[in-house]
Formats: structure tokens, C-alpha cells, sequence
């Protein structure tokens, strides 16, 4: 049986570990409070380009001169994949369950026979894609140094993506995130950045009144001004939920670890009284043998 | 007097939302002028001042560094790449854009034309900013 001091050394060392935890779940709560704030004061933003890129999209769809932002290189073989995880650890399973849904992908896209390139969005995930599929990697960006990710951050990613479809590196970009359901629900999903996926109500505005605007500059010109802005929107949508997802994670995980510590606790201090009392009981009998020996 | 709903939003929050009677907008081909029931259009934007008239003041002027509007008979809406209220611009942060915008200029020799175009765009931008500061 371990000795009092080593018993009351490890209390006291979970102890503080219960501390510390207990303090990351606030920090993570407050944080995850100004997550979903921003997240939801960008939507209005994406809610209206969106729509403003139907009207546009959908008549110029078609022709044949149509950017590649919209309808892509027409090919098919080369998949690039953005993955967006969190910087860092202590969260749960969220960057692992990025990595492993990003990994299912590649899997399944190269049984195709397609190639697949890698962008990284973040360190956990280059780190856990980098073991397996190192080769297949065209780049890393990380936010590990800044306190907020703004819009600025989105749009350069933006431009590092169409600049590379320009020199027809990849045929298809997808991204894959953590898409942010609630603060204990985020499920791992992907979706089409290039060939733009146009919003579903297409069809529907095409037949209102609305597909009657005027464009000044011409459509094409607005549209080529337009999309690379649609791309940083969505990478941004992106990067926000992933935060937000980050924290409601790491709230989870740290309340889980602050209540098994709690638990340990109470076991170890168990141990601890009941280590104690045999103690006592033992000197009592040495003092009444040595007593009746006399 | 009759008004239209106006709405400006920036990527990170919605700036603006209610019924205005006028508003100046710095479309890319020149400044634009919209009252209720104008006929609907796409326009873009270039780096300027966007003037909202009501009661036949001027009570609002914000400074968007480009972006694109969406005009309809009883709404328009601003999708700003970036907005602040005139008032709250800073000459010494202008000058520095500028000052950061040359530099990219000056490199430009090897640039294709459409990027340079777009640091050219960058540029008159951030003089716009510089000029809607001192003007405040």
C-alpha cells in the first residue's frame, strides 16, 4: 500500500489538475461565446452574396466562356482538398475526427484513381494527415499566432486557392470541416468550393422579377470580381465554425476531465482516511502489546 | 417621404439596416445616387463614400473599401469588403495604406496585368480613405 505522502502528494496534484481544467472550460465557454457571436454576425454577409450570386450565376452557367471559379477546368482528375482543423489540442476528438474524415476521403479518392493534393488549415490536422499522406501535400497555413481570425485571413487563402487553379494545379477544390451543429455536436462534412456549388433556389429567383437586373460594370466583370469574394466567404464561414466547434469541444472535454478528476479525487482520499486509520489502529496495538507485556 | 430599406453588411457583421429616403453610393463607373423605386441592378463598387440622406441631410457617411450593391425598387443592399463611419477614419492609418499599396506597386513589373489592376484598385482605394478622412 502506498505511504500517506505519496497518497497526499497525488490528491494534491489532481487537485490542481481539476483546477486548471476547471479554468479551461470557463476560458473555453467565454470564448465560445464570442465564436458563435462572430459566426452569426457573418451570416448576413454570406446569406446575401449568396443570393446575389444566383441571380448572376445561374444565366452565365452555361456559356461556354463561363470562369473557372463557377464551373471549374472541366476536368476531373485532380481532387484538392482544404482541411480546417483547430491549432490546438485539448479538445476532445474534434481535430482527430477532421483528420480521420479527411482521411476516409483521400482513401476513397485515390481508390478512384484521382490525385489528391493537400492544403492544411490549421496544425492539428497537418499533423495528423502529415503521417500518412506527407507526399501529397502543396501547403500549410496555420493562425496559431493570432488572437482572432478575420476576414483578411479567409481572402488570402482565397487568393493562394486561385492562384493555383489558375496555373491548373487541381480540377476540384473541396473543403473539409468541422461543420458546427450546437456547442456538443460538430460532424465532420465537406463541401464543393470549386466548381461553385450555387445555391439550390436558383430556379426559383430565375423565375421571379429579380432576374431582370441591370449590371453595371458588365455581368461577366462583376461575376469575375465576385466569385474569388464568395470563395473567402465561404473559407471564412469555415474558419468560424471551426472555432466556434474548437471551443464548444474543448468545453465538453474539459468538463468530462474536471469531473473525473473530481472522481479520483475522492477515491484517492479514501484510500488516504482508510490508509490512515490502519495506521492508527496498528500503533494502538503495538502501545497495548508493549502495555500488557510489562 | 417615401424610403427604402437600406442594408450594408461586411463580411464580419451587418453594419445597417433601416429605411433611408437617399443614399450615394461610389459605384465603379461613377457616383450613384438612389431613391425609392429605382430600377433593379447589380453594380460594383469602388473604394468611396456611401452618403445616406434623410429629411434632406446627410446623416450618415461611411467609408467601404469596395464591394458590390444590389439595387431594388424598395431595397438596396451594400456587401462591403469593408465599412467605417467617416468619422471614425484615421489620416495617419490612410497614409499608411497608401504608403503599403505603392510598395506592392512598385513590384509589380513581373504582376499580370489583372493583378496590378487590382493593386491599382487597392491604391485609389486607400486614397479615397485618405480623402474622406481629411475631409471629416
Amino acid at each position: 500500500m502506498a505511504s500517506l505522502k505519496a497518497l497526499r502528494m497525488r490528491i494534491n496534484s489532481v487537485k490542481s489538475t481539476r483546477k486548471i481544467t476547471q479554468a479551461m472550460k470557463m476560458v473555453a465557454a467565454a470564448k465560445l461565446r464570442r465564436a458563435q457571436s462572430r459566426a452569426e454576425a457573418a451570416r448576413p454577409y454570406a446569406e446575401r452574396m449568396e443570393r446575389m450570386l444566383a441571380s448572376l450565376g445561374a444565366g452565365v452557367a452555361g456559356q461556354p466562356d463561363a470562369p473557372a471559379l463557377l464551373v471549374g477546368t472541366g476536368g476531373d482528375s485532380v481532387h484538392l482538398l482544404v482541411v480546417v482543423s483547430g491549432d490546438r489540442g485539448l479538445a476532445g476528438a474534434f481535430n482527430t475526427n477532421v483528420g480521420r474524415f479527411a482521411r476516409a476521403r483521400i482513401r476513397e479518392l485515390e481508390g478512384q484513381g484521382k490525385t489528391v493534393k493537400i492544403l492544411a488549415v490549421g496544425r492539428k490536422a497537418a499533423v495528423f494527415l502529415k503521417r500518412e499522406f506527407a507526399s501529397r501535400f502543396v501547403g500549410e497555413i496555420s493562425f496559431a499566432g493570432k488572437k482572432v481570425v478575420g476576414f483578411e485571413d479567409a481572402a488570402d487563402v482565397a487568393a493562394q486557392l486561385t492562384a493555383m487553379l489558375d496555373k491548373g494545379e487541381f480540377d476540384v477544390c473541396t473543403l473539409v470541416y468541422n461543420r458546427f451543429k450546437n456547442v456538443i455536436t460538430q460532424t465532420p462534412s465537406e463541401q464543393k468550393l470549386i466548381p461553385t456549388a450555387l445555391p439550390e433556389s436558383e430556379e426559383d429567383t430565375l423565375a421571379g422579377p429579380q432576374a431582370l437586373y441591370e449590371y453595371e460594370p458588365a455581368e461577366d466583370e462583376i461575376l469575375a470580381a465576385l466569385l474569388p469574394q464568395n470563395l473567402a466567404v465561404q473559407i471564412y464561414r469555415a474558419l468560424l465554425e471551426t472555432t466556434a466547434g474548437f471551443y464548444g469541444s474543448q468545453m465538453t472535454a474539459m468538463d468530462n476531465a474536471t469531473r473525473n478528476a473530481g472522481e479520483m479525487i475522492n477515491k484517492l482520499t479514501l484510500n488516504y482516511n482508510r490508509t490512515r486509520q490502519a495506521n492508527i489502529t496498528k500503533e494502538l496495538i503495538e502501545i497495548i502489546s508493549g502495555a500488557e507485556a510489562v | 417621404m417615401a424610403t427604402f430599406q437600406l442594408e450594408l453588411v461586411s463580411p464580419e457583421k451587418l453594419l445597417l439596416s433601416r429605411p433611408v429616403e437617399m443614399a450615394i453610393l461610389p459605384a465603379a463607373e461613377g457616383e450613384m445616387g438612389v431613391l425609392p423605386g429605382h430600377a433593379p441592378m447589380i453594380v460594383a463598387l469602388r473604394g468611396g463614400v456611401i452618403t445616406v440622406r434623410e429629411g434632406g441631410q446627410e446623416t450618415e457617411k461611411l467609408f467601404v473599401a469596395g464591394g458590390f450593391a444590389e439595387v431594388s425598387p424598395e431595397r438596396v443592399t451594400i456587401l462591403a469588403d469593408e465599412a467605417t463611419p467617416v468619422a471614425n477614419l484615421s489620416r495617419a492609418a490612410a497614409e499608411e495604406r497608401i504608403a503599403a499599396c505603392r510598395k506592392v506597386l512598385e513590384g509589380a513589373g513581373e504582376m499580370t496585368p489583372e493583378k496590378r489592376e487590382a493593386a491599382m484598385g487597392r491604391l485609389l482605394a486607400a486614397e479615397a480613405m485618405l480623402a474622406a478622412a481629411q475631409a471629416a
